[in-house]
């Protein structure tokens, strides 16, 4: 078990240091440069060349990476190249319990709903609540996000004024204010998550319902809810929470467009703004934040499978 | 009273509307304590039958008639809710896939006591200590530890042991075990029949034993019935029905069996043609086209299941049978 630990752990960090890398050569390849984004047309030839020597840019690629690389070691990940010239983990440290709290509840509401709706249909295959369940799934999977984001707010907030509509206040301030101001994001990133579960459960499902053990569970005299939560549900969960550890990453990084529509500055709003502004730091530090959470969640739903199926144990 | 008294039932296949008959007027019963076994080759409808009385065929399958009396109830006017109560509690079965009847992802100790807490009504540790106690009758060796073991990590004899065990865990009235040994090893085959045969009978237990094995099935049951397409073709006491087989199928079926005493040189005479599809409509008895002594009758009327000594049999030309086993 440690062996295995140790073993991904080390895969880990060789996959973090090769997606760092990439995005490192990636921004720098792509057309585009910071100064002229910063200085626009008021700068001359001199002045150009003068900022690029202040920020390190003058020098050879594979210069500024070792530089870059041997001070991300240390754990420091530069600063911003615009404004106030806020270090890059600082600005991380800000943006990201704003995106994993949007994760979280985006999560939590969206297996509660997907859990239930794909047992449902699963068990009333082809029946009219099936199809009504299937309908949903699908409306809920082509519905784009913003869209969702900008129909909640017109419903919940503005017209019912149940719900804040934009803004975040962190959990320090209270579980509720908290929860209030992230409901409707929530909703909007988790909807399409939910439906993409439920289909998944509902699939995986149909097939363990024909084994030979559920034959055995019904031969006892189980009830349909014990034959459903205590031999069905575990087996099919195996193939589900694949899907869902991939789904909770692209929740860390992929809520970009629901953060900007609800005004939360989260690691999406962040990583937009500094690919737009070409603000090097930034995106290289916020690419490696988002691949170390892709790492881990995998990490984490390879551990989970252990605990759900005894076949598999590692080694 | 007898246990288990099965008239005249009817499967059905319903597919888009149509219906296709699997099992005809198939009757059987069982007594107390007592084994019955049921002999056909695959698609005799022996299992279907099975499943049928402890209310489990599969969807797009229909008891489209007769009747199922257990222990003087009448299986067919429950609802299913009535019919789950009686599942596991009064009538338990065994299946033939030892490696895929056990959920791979529960323990067996979770397996075998889940059924006493919710049928006996035991607390956590009498059902342990209960499931203990099945696991050394049924002969598994430290049974604490394998309470704790997953399937995976025992041997299909051990499993089909197991799943022995989960059978009689509620105090059954019958268990209808269905090919239990088809899946295992040939040297183990004879300890799970035997296992089967006397847990049943030190328990009192009627048992159904659904097989394909005329050969086996001699040691340990006490009645016969032999399924042919679908249709029962003979019931005899199983004494009886090895020395006079009446129906030219049972007849093939004992002249396939190879046998100790049999005279060197004389080979195993086996039935010609192979088992209908179920599928397939065949007029009159659904033997005959592999029956060597079919005449006209036998292609056009169906044989109606008639008494002849001890017997049931239905076969045109049973008289002309000559007894030629000894």
């Amino acid at each position: 078990m440690s062996v295995f630990l140790i073993r991904r752990l080390f895969g880990a960090i060789v996959v973090m240091w090769a997606v760092a890398t990439l995005v490192f050569f990636m921004l720098r390849i792509v057309p585009g440069d910071p100064i002229a984004a910063m200085l626009a047309d008021a700068g001359g030839p001199d002045e150009i060349a003068a900022m690029r020597a202040k920020l390190g840019l003058d020098q050879s690629m594979l210069v500024q990476y070792f530089k870059w690389f041997a001070l991300m070691l240390e754990g420091d990940l530069g600063t911003s190249l615009y404004g106030s010239h806020q270090p890059v983990t600082q600005i991380i440290l800000e943006a990201l319990p704003r995106t994993l709290s949007l994760a979280l509840i985006a999560f939590v509401i969206a297996v509660a709903i997907a859990v239930p709706a794909g047992i449902i249909s699963a068990t009333r295959r082809n029946t009219a609540t099936d199809t009504a369940v299937s309908f949903a799934a699908f409306l809920g999977l082509s519905m784009p996000d913003f869209w969702l984001a900008i129909l909640l707010i017109i419903v919940f907030a503005a017209n019912l004024q149940w719900l804040p509509a934009i803004g975040y206040v962190p959990l320090s301030e209270g579980f509720w204010p908290w929860l209030k101001h992230l409901i409707l994001p929530a909703i909007a990133v988790g909807t399409a998550f939910s439906a993409i579960i439920a289909r998944m459960i509902r699939s995986a499902l149909l097939e363990v319902l024909k084994a030979d053990y559920m034959r055995t569970a019904a031969a006892k005299g189980l009830t349909g809810r014990k034959m459903m939560l205590g031999h069905a549900l575990p087996n099919a969960m195996i193939p589900v929470i694949t899907v869902i550890g991939i789904a909770f990453a692209l929740l860390i990084s992929g809520a970009v467009v629901v953060e900007n529509v609800f005004a939360i500055k989260g690691l999406g709003r962040v990583l937009i703004e500094g690919i737009l502004n070409r603000d090097y730091p930034v995106v290289q530090g916020a690419v490696l934040i988002v691949s170390a959470f892709f790492v881990l969640s995998n990490l984490l739903v390879d551990l989970l499978y252990g605990v759900i199926d005894p076949r598999i144990r590692y080694s | 009273m007898t246990l288990l008294r099965v008239e005249n039932l009817a499967i059905d296949l319903v597919r888009d509307g149509h219906r296709h008959r699997l099992v005809h007027d198939a009757s059987f019963s069982v007594e107390r304590g007592e084994t019955l076994a049921v002999v056909g080759e695959s698609g005799s409808g022996k299992s279907l039958s099975a499943l049928a009385v402890i209310g489990l065929i599969s969807e797009g399958l229909e008891v489209a008639g007769g009747t199922i009396h257990f222990d003087g109830r009448d299986l067919s006017a429950l609802d299913a809710e009535e019919m789950r109560g009686l599942r596991g509690s009064d009538i338990a079965m065994i299946f033939q896939e030892p490696m895929t009847s056990l959920n791979p992802v529960r323990s067996i100790g979770a397996q075998l006591t889940e059924g006493m807490r919710l049928k006996l009504g035991l607390s956590r540790r009498e059902a342990r200590e209960r499931a203990v106690g099945l696991l050394t009758e049924v002969g598994i060796s430290d049974p604490e530890a394998r309470l704790l073991q997953y399937p995976h990590q025992i041997s299909g004899g051990m499993r089909q042991r197991v799943m022995i065990a989960i059978a009689l865990a509620c105090q059954p009235k019958l268990i209808l075990a269905d090919e239990p040994t088809t899946a295992l090893d040939v040297t183990i085959q004879g300890q799970i029949l035997e296992l089967i045969a006397r847990l049943c009978k030190e328990h009192g237990v009627g048992l159904v034993l659904i097989t394909h094995n005329l050969g086996i099935v001699a040691r340990y049951s006490q009645n016969v019935c032999v399924m042919y397409g679908g249709r029962v073709v003979e019931t005899a006491p199983a004494a009886e029905l090895y020395v006079h087989p009446l129906h030219p199928y049972t007849r093939g079926l004992l002249a396939s069996v190879p046998r100790l005493s049999q005279a060197r040189g004389t080979g195993l005479v086996p039935i010609e043609g192979a088992p209908p599809d179920p599928m397939e409509v065949i007029p009159g008895c659904r033997f005959h086209p592999r029956c060597p002594m079919a005449t006209e009758e036998c292609s056009a009327k169906v044989p109606v299941a008639r008494h002849a000594g001890a017997h049931m049999v239905a076969c045109w030309n049973a008289e002309l049978a000559e007894p030629e086993m000894a």
